[in-house]
Order: C-alpha cells, then structure tokens, then sequence
C-alpha cells in the first residue's frame, strides 16, 4: 500500500450503484488524501462520474438510484441514512461539467451557500464573497461589474464563479466532474493553474477524460472501466507504467 | 408527380390562409359589432353610476365591484392550492408513485367537467353542505340561514374548483422547465430540498406560473353557469360589503339584459355597453399575461 493511512481525507469502501435494476457500479473501494488531486479517468459510461456522485450523497436527488458501501470522511460514514446529506454537501463541495450559474448576479452566485446556511451576515458576507472570488482566479475581472447577471460572464469565468460558489462555503472536499471539458484550451488552461492552486487548501477529486489533463494536475489517479475500478496509484505510476492490460489499451488510444 | 405537390401545396396554402382569414375577420366581426353598439352607450354613470329602477339606464359599478370581488377572492382560494399541488407534483412526488398518478388524472377529470356542473356542486357542497355546517356550529338557535345561502363566497369557491386544473398543470409545466443542473448546483450547496424549491425554482418558474395564474383568472372570470346556484343574484342596488351577501357579475348581468329585462329592445345599449366593460376587464388580464410570458422567455434567454 502506497498510501499512507493517517493522511486519508475521503475513503470509499465497496460502493456499488444501481439505477433501478442496472448495476453500474461494482464494489469500488478507493482512498483519497488529503490536499491531493485524485483524477478519475476512463472512457464514457466507464462509472468515474458515478462514483463521484456517491461522494457528496448527488444520487439522493435521482429518482431510482441506489448505492450500497461505506464512503467514509474523516472515518465519519456519509452514506448512513441519518447522516443529513445537505450537511454532507457542505463538507463536500461540487463543480459540474457544464457551468451552471443560478440566474442572479455575480455577487449572489457567490453568496449563496453563504445565505443557505446563514453562516454570515453585512459585511462579512461581502468580504466572504470577495474572497472566494480571489480564490477562484475571478476577482480582477468581476469586481467592477458584481451587481451583473452570471449570464454575462464567458464560459470560462462562467466556470471560475462556480468555483468560487463552491469554496465560498469553505468545504474540506472539492469534486470536479469534468470541468473543463465544455471550455475553449485557453479557459482550460486557467482552471487547470487554478486547480493546482486550490490544492494547497482542499482536497480533490477530478473526473476527466483527458490523460493529459490528468497527467498535469493530479498526484493520483484511479482508472475506471465498465463500472469497475481497474487500476489506482500514484499518477506518473499509473499514467507511463500501467500493470492492468485493461489499462495499457486505454492509454494506448485502443479504446475510449 | 411534381404538379401534383405543387399543386397540393397551392390547396394547403389556400386552406391555411382562409382559416386564417376566417379567424381573423370573425373576432374582428365580433368585436366590430360589440364595440359599435357597445361604446356609445359608455358614459361616467353608466360605467361609474349605482343603478336605479331601470335597468337599461345603467349604473354598473355595484356589478363591477361584485365582478372584482368575487374574481379576487376566487384568486385567493386557488393559487395557494394550485402552486402547492403543482411543487408537490413536480418536486416531491416520485415519479411513479401512484398516488401522483391518481392526482394527476383527478385534475385533467376535473378539467373535463362542464361549467353548470360546477355550479351544482358548489350549491350541494358549499351553500348547503358546508354553509349547513357553519350555520349548525355557529348559529344553532336561528331558524334562517346565515352561511346556507347563496353568496359570493360560496360563488369564488366554485370558481377557484373549477380554474384549479388550469393552475395546476401550467404551474407544473413552469416548475419543470427549470433546468436539472441549477437544481443540482444549489443541492450541492448544502441547500435542502425545501431551499432548493424556495431559491431557486420557484424564483426561475415565477413568469411561468404568473402566466397561468392570470389566464385561469381571465378563464375564471367570464365564467356565469358556476355562479347561478351559488350566490349570483338579478338585480340589487349595491356592492357586496359582507362574504355573505349576494352579488352582481357582469356575465350574468348581460344575460339578464337580454332576455330578462322589462323592455329588451330599450336595454340594448346597456346590453352592449357592459359586454364591453366585461371584454375589457378579461382582454386586460391577457394583455399582462402576455407582456409577463414575454418576460419570462426574454429572462431565459439571457
């Protein structure tokens, strides 16, 4: 075991999904540590996204779905019932492969969470939101205009909002699910610096169909193929020294 | 073959454009029609005046008044049940759950009944049962009814039964047009499902539902066959100042000009004159839906 056990942040045990009677995940057991990016990859339908989805209780709102195994934070179980799933996604933050701004203004985007939970208040709250957008890389280019509609935004900064949504509520856990992916290679470029960035204060986990996305943002990377977890390891292991055949053939382009 | 489409698609352009045609100059026939029999007779007391011993004199306001009363109140009674059915049905209900089901088509059966029927369920149900009931809790000793009586409460009761279907499904349709992944953005939040319909889909639905909601006003108030068991009345000289009282409605107020009233050809102008007062009151019901499904749709775009 290359992982070290005390710096495990997010640890998955034998989770499987299924939608109504498909059975799309199988027994996948992964451990994610702490301030690490842990990339997903495999080629479509192969279960990464899934599996992200289990992490912060996503499949709670999906009619039909059902997951089985222990997901555990900070050897807290997320997937026991009693545990409530909104606290959940408050430890647990999420950005979506497609940006999905909420039809308000840059600053409410931000504010957000912050007014869900009514964590804070005045003036607090506007220092807050400044600061997730300074985290999120937004802040020079929006602090002029924070009264606009999101709409106004480029699918770029559309995506670095989100972010800032996201860590405004100051998770311990950041999920990706492909967030680059609907962006031109310049906006690409920036969330890639960004979630290098980000590393230093959360733990993450990336799905990305891009090996070569992978290979430059993540320490550790889990290969997924057909509902099954293959392969996981530390990146430049898994990446150039593949041990699964199932693996060799992704990376090789034989497939996906 | 190929003088037989075009030919075919001369026939098609042809009919669709004399249906068109026929719809057109139908409404403006009709509207022709009212509004030059109609407009004349407009005058500040016919419009704004309390009616006097002839009807044909006018004096309308004690019906518009009822008219507003009896359509507000009938707003009142259905949107809250309405919306709330329709975020149940959209957001709540799993979407095989046969109780959503057995609710789903209960609205479009309920959709399906005729107007007078409504009628007569509002004096078997409300006036009788329900009023019955107040009257038996409330005053036990007296022998005359105080709430078992026609009346514009009973009367926006009925109303707000029948217009219910309406808000329901257009208010549903609005819920669920709210896009997936802004629902799932505020979920992943840490907002509950409660905050999520709250903030998020009831705020992007609300042009939607305000769209429905008036045109099941405008539905609601032209409508007389649920009325005439239920509290309407003929002819009294003022307003409505009690939920109890018996009121006037401008639709049932045409009907009794035209074949009701003492000299029918005398009351002709009076006739006309309120069939105007009442388009006006519906057209501009319309006319704000129409400007707010603008909105809405200018709103989604952005």
């Amino acid at each position: 075991m290359t992982v070290a056990q005390r710096d495990v942040k997010l640890e998955a045990r034998a989770v499987s999904v299924f939608y109504w009677k498909m059975h799309a995940l199988h027994d996948v057991s992964l451990a994610i540590r702490e301030r690490r990016v842990t990339a997903l990859i495999g080629p479509s339908g192969c279960g990464k996204s899934t599996f992200l989805r289990t992490l912060n209780r996503m499949h709670d709102l999906t009619e039909g779905t059902r997951v089985t195994g222990d997901v555990l934070l900070d050897e807290e179980n997320l997937l026991d019932p009693r545990v409530d799933a909104a606290l959940v996604r408050r430890r647990i933050g999420m950005v979506f492969q497609r940006p999905n701004p909420f039809p308000k203004s840059i600053f409410e985007n931000v504010a957000f969470g912050l007014r869900v939970a009514d964590e804070v208040r005045g003036d607090e709250l506007v220092a807050r939101v400044e600061e997730s957008l300074r985290a999120a890389a937004l802040w020079d280019e929006v602090k002029d205009r924070l009264e606009e509609s999101a709409f106004s935004l480029s699918g770029g900064q559309q995506q670095r909002l989100c972010i800032a949504r996201a860590v405004a509520i100051r998770p311990e856990v950041l999920l990706m699910d492909e967030p680059a992916s609907a962006l031109d290679p310049v906006a690409t470029e920036k969330i890639e610096d960004l979630i290098v960035e980000l590393r230093k204060r959360y733990t993450i986990v990336i799905v990305t169909h891009s090996m070569a996305e992978a290979a430059r943002v993540s320490d550790e990377v889990g290969f997924f193929y057909s509902g099954n977890l293959i392969e996981w390891g530390l990146s430049k292991d898994v990446l150039h020294s593949p041990k699964k055949e199932q693996t060799q053939a992704y990376l090789a382009g034989r497939f996906g | 073959m190929r003088l037989g489409t075009s030919f075919g698609d001369r026939l098609l352009s042809v009919a669709t454009g004399g249906a068109v045609t026929l719809v057109l100059v139908s409404l403006a026939g009709m509207l022709g029609a009212i509004l030059t029999r109609g407009l004349p007779s407009l005058s500040l007391h016919f419009v704004f005046g309390s009616p006097g011993a002839d009807p044909a004199e006018g004096g309308l306001l004690p019906v518009i008044l009822g008219t507003v009363a009896c359509t507000l109140l009938m707003t009142v009674a259905c949107v809250p049940v309405g919306v709330t059915t329709a975020v149940w049905l959209s957001e709540y209900a799993p979407r095989r759950s046969p109780l959503a089901r057995v609710v789903r088509s209960a609205i479009r059966n309920l959709a399906a009944v005729p107007s007078i029927v409504f009628g007569l369920f509002g004096l078997g149900f409300f006036v009788l049962f329900v009023g019955g009931r107040l009257d038996a809790l409330f005053y036990p000793a007296s022998s005359s009814p105080t709430f078992a009586r026609p009346a514009i409460l009973w009367s926006s009761l009925t109303l707000a039964v029948l217009t219910l279907p309406v808000v329901v499904v257009t208010t549903e349709e609005a819920l669920r047009s709210v896009p997936r992944d802004i629902r799932e953005a505020a979920a992943a939040l840490g907002a509950t499902r409660l905050e999520v319909v709250w903030r998020v889909v009831l705020p992007h639905a609300k042009s939607g539902i305000l769209t429905g909601v008036i045109l099941a006003v405008s539905r609601g108030a032209g409508e007389v066959a649920p009325l005439l068991f239920t509290g309407v009345v003929g002819w009294q000289t003022h307003a409505p100042s009690d939920a109890r009282d018996g009121f006037m409605h401008l639709g049932n107020h045409v009907y009794l000009l035209a074949t009701q009233a003492p000299d029918i050809e005398r009351a002709e102008p009076a006739l006309y004159g309120t069939v105007v007062i009442l388009l006006i009151l519906t057209f501009s019901l319309n006319l704000v839906a129409v400007v707010l499904r603008h909105r809405s749709r200018a709103e989604v775009r952005s």
